[in-house]
């Protein structure tokens, strides 16, 4: 459906990649550990390997979480988009499909020393 | 010699037809059309604007009249709050969060709804349409200006309320309320009093002001009980303008009906979501509570909304859309916020805080199946981490909803350990939301909301770059005084200290 309007009605979206001078914002969550409120955003650049992100800021932000030093980082399960996928950790984002505004999410089954099981 | 004058009075029906409904005329130097020209465009059919009723007959004279007398009472109340320490009577400052919120996010939305209702009393033929809104319009700004008055007294002590201007406009959880406010004002006449004079006004302002207002005499801030019972006469007028219209819709022709049911499947929605915070006022920024949101919710939402969407049923309207959803989230949305806001408290105009043992026991007494499961073990941890002296901060800046602007704290409607990942893709751009609600408000009018303000991308966006330092210079946030854990904060500190003055002998 179309915005009802008296003329033309042309919109233009206000967060597009070309704004963030030359980085991208990627959404990243950790599956059933809501100590962390909501889905972490992220602004890094395209190039940076799939494997800086999750040593780098990704790391860093689920330290809070009791679970945190117990993730084998290898062999969580990922979704991109809400679906199933394999990363190429030495790979940039950009190889790895990761574009801007990507929701990627992770799962640690057995992990969950904050979370009533589901 | 005597002349008996005999002075004529007017009757109040006469009276209300020479004062609105005579002051109409048929235009000749331009086509109607052209004087009214957005009042076609949404698709609403209507054949005769006498039919719009106006049962309170309420004319400008007397409505002068009548607010000018509340003025007068509502400051003399001011001044004697103000002049005898007012502020010290409350049950304690952690209240004042609530408050700061109100004024940031609410008092702004009364200013938008006096220019929405300016705007619409100036787009709507009808007469009675016009005086009617032009009424509401006066009000709005009236409570928004009394609100700021009541507001302002604490500002003289406490933080968080000096620059509430630049808050509304660019600090990140008031781009909820704007955006509300917005995507109302930038819809057609009758979209606009669905979205204001009906969901809002009609369904959903109970549960703000009620609540709120009770919240206030509880804790002992006078200011505001007294500005509550100022704008509550208008509320009364304002229900019933807005149930007026949607009713005046759906008798003028059958074809308005699937239009007014999505405007109001969309408006339930948003206005749910926009509200969504008054949970976590009534559930943790009450130091004394007086209902929890779960019971609130009970009275004035299923009791209340049950009943009025009964009887609207007979004009073919069925209850809103996300109304099982919302019923879903009551029991944790209030949860969802608090553990948002205290984890981001060092991006926000209020203090948050971990609650009290006490404060816990009452949560899990109020919400029986949900607290204890899943959210005390949360808080339990938070204490742990600030008892270690590591407050958790969250610099992962949050995920925020396309549609509703709120950061995406809620989980799946039938699994609360799972958050709620929504996306869609327009024209080549990912977008995101909280809820199937919030999607599908997008997917009917894309090009709406992908031009959305949203705070969080914006800060890594000129001019701020990702600067936290320059947003809170931009944002007129004070680091270490508006911001942060309430425990260990100035706002505590100081209120501790005039009170023991004022009850103690030290």
């Amino acid at each position: 459906m179309a915005v009802a309007a008296i003329k033309d009605y042309i919109a233009t979206p206000r967060d597009r990649v070309e704004n963030f001078h030359g980085k991208q914002l990627v959404y990243a969550s950790w599956d059933r550990h809501l100590l962390f409120a909501a889905p972490f955003l992220l602004c890094v650049p395209p190039g940076m390997p799939f494997g800086e992100l999750v040593s780098g800021p990704l790391s860093m932000l689920v330290q809070a979480d009791p679970d945190a030093a117990a993730i084998d980082w290898h062999s969580v399960e990922w979704l991109k988009a809400n679906q199933p996928w394999v990363p190429d950790f030495a790979a940039s984002l950009e190889a790895n499909g990761i574009t801007h505004k990507t929701q990627l999410r992770f799962r640690t089954p057995g992990l969950n020393s904050l979370s009533a099981a589901a | 010699m005597d002349m008996k004058v005999t002075k004529k009075k007017l009757g109040l029906k006469e009276k209300y037809k020479l004062m609105t409904r005579d002051l109409g005329w048929e235009p000749t130097y331009h086509s109607k059309d052209e004087v009214f020209p957005y009042v076609g465009y949404e698709g609403i059919k209507i054949h005769d604007w006498d039919k719009w009723e106006d049962p309170f007959r309420l004319t400008m004279d007397s409505y002068w009249k009548y607010q000018a007398e509340k003025e007068r009472k509502f400051y003399a109340i001011i001044d004697a709050h103000a002049q005898n320490n007012g502020h010290l009577n409350l049950t304690d400052a952690r209240y004042l969060s609530a408050l700061k919120i109100f004024l940031q996010a609410i008092s702004p939305g009364e200013y938008a709804a006096h220019k929405g209702f300016a705007r619409v009393g100036r787009e709507f033929p009808g007469v009675g349409t016009q005086v009617a809104c032009q009424m509401q319009a006066i009000d709005e700004i009236r409570h928004a200006q009394t609100q700021i008055h009541a507001m302002s007294n604490y500002n003289r002590y406490y933080n968080g309320f000096h620059a509430f201007a630049d808050t509304r406009d660019r600090i990140w959880y008031t781009s909820v309320a704007r955006s509300f406010f917005d995507d109302s004002m930038s819809a057609g006449p009758f979209e606009f009093m669905i979205a204001i004079g009906f969901s809002f006004e009609y369904v959903l302002t109970n549960l703000l002001f009620v609540p709120f207002m009770s919240g206030a005499a509880y804790n002992g801030d006078m200011a505001t009980v007294t500005f509550g019972f100022s704008a509550q006469s208008d509320e009364a007028r304002h229900m019933t303008l807005g149930l007026e219209c949607i009713k005046f819709m759906l008798e003028q022709d059958p074809d308005n009906l699937p239009i007014v049911q999505e405007w109001i499947d969309k408006w339930f929605w948003r206005g749910f979501r926009v509200l969504g915070l008054v949970s976590t006022m009534m559930d943790y920024m009450l130091p004394k509570r007086v209902m929890s949101w779960r019971e609130a919710w009970n009275i004035y939402g299923i009791e209340n909304g049950g009943a009025l969407f009964k009887d609207l049923a007979r004009y073919g309207i069925k209850p809103p859309r996300g109304w099982d959803d919302a019923e879903k989230a009551i029991d944790h949305m209030s949860h969802q916020f608090m553990l948002g806001l205290y984890q981001w408290s060092f991006g926000t105009a209020f203090h948050s805080w971990i609650p009290s043992e006490d404060d816990m026991n009452w949560l899990s007494a109020k919400y029986p199946d949900t607290f204890d499961t899943y959210y005390r073990p949360r808080w339990k941890h938070i204490k742990k981490l600030a008892d270690a002296g590591t407050q958790f901060k969250n610099y992962g800046l949050a995920k925020l909803c396309q549609t509703c602007q709120l950061p995406c704290v809620f989980t799946e409607p039938d699994d609360p350990t799972l958050t709620c990942h929504r996306e869609t893709v327009h024209e080549g751009e990912t977008y995101h939301f909280c809820s199937d609600g919030c999607q599908h408000i997008f997917e009917n009018e894309p090009e709406k909301y992908v031009q959305a303000w949203l705070p969080m991308p914006q800060l890594f966006q000129d001019p701020i770059n990702g600067d936290l330092g320059e947003w809170m210079k931009w944002v007129s946030l004070l680091d270490g005084k508006d911001n942060g854990d309430y425990a260990g904060s100035e706002d505590q500190k100081n209120f501790e200290a005039w009170r023991g003055l004022a009850t103690t002998n030290q």
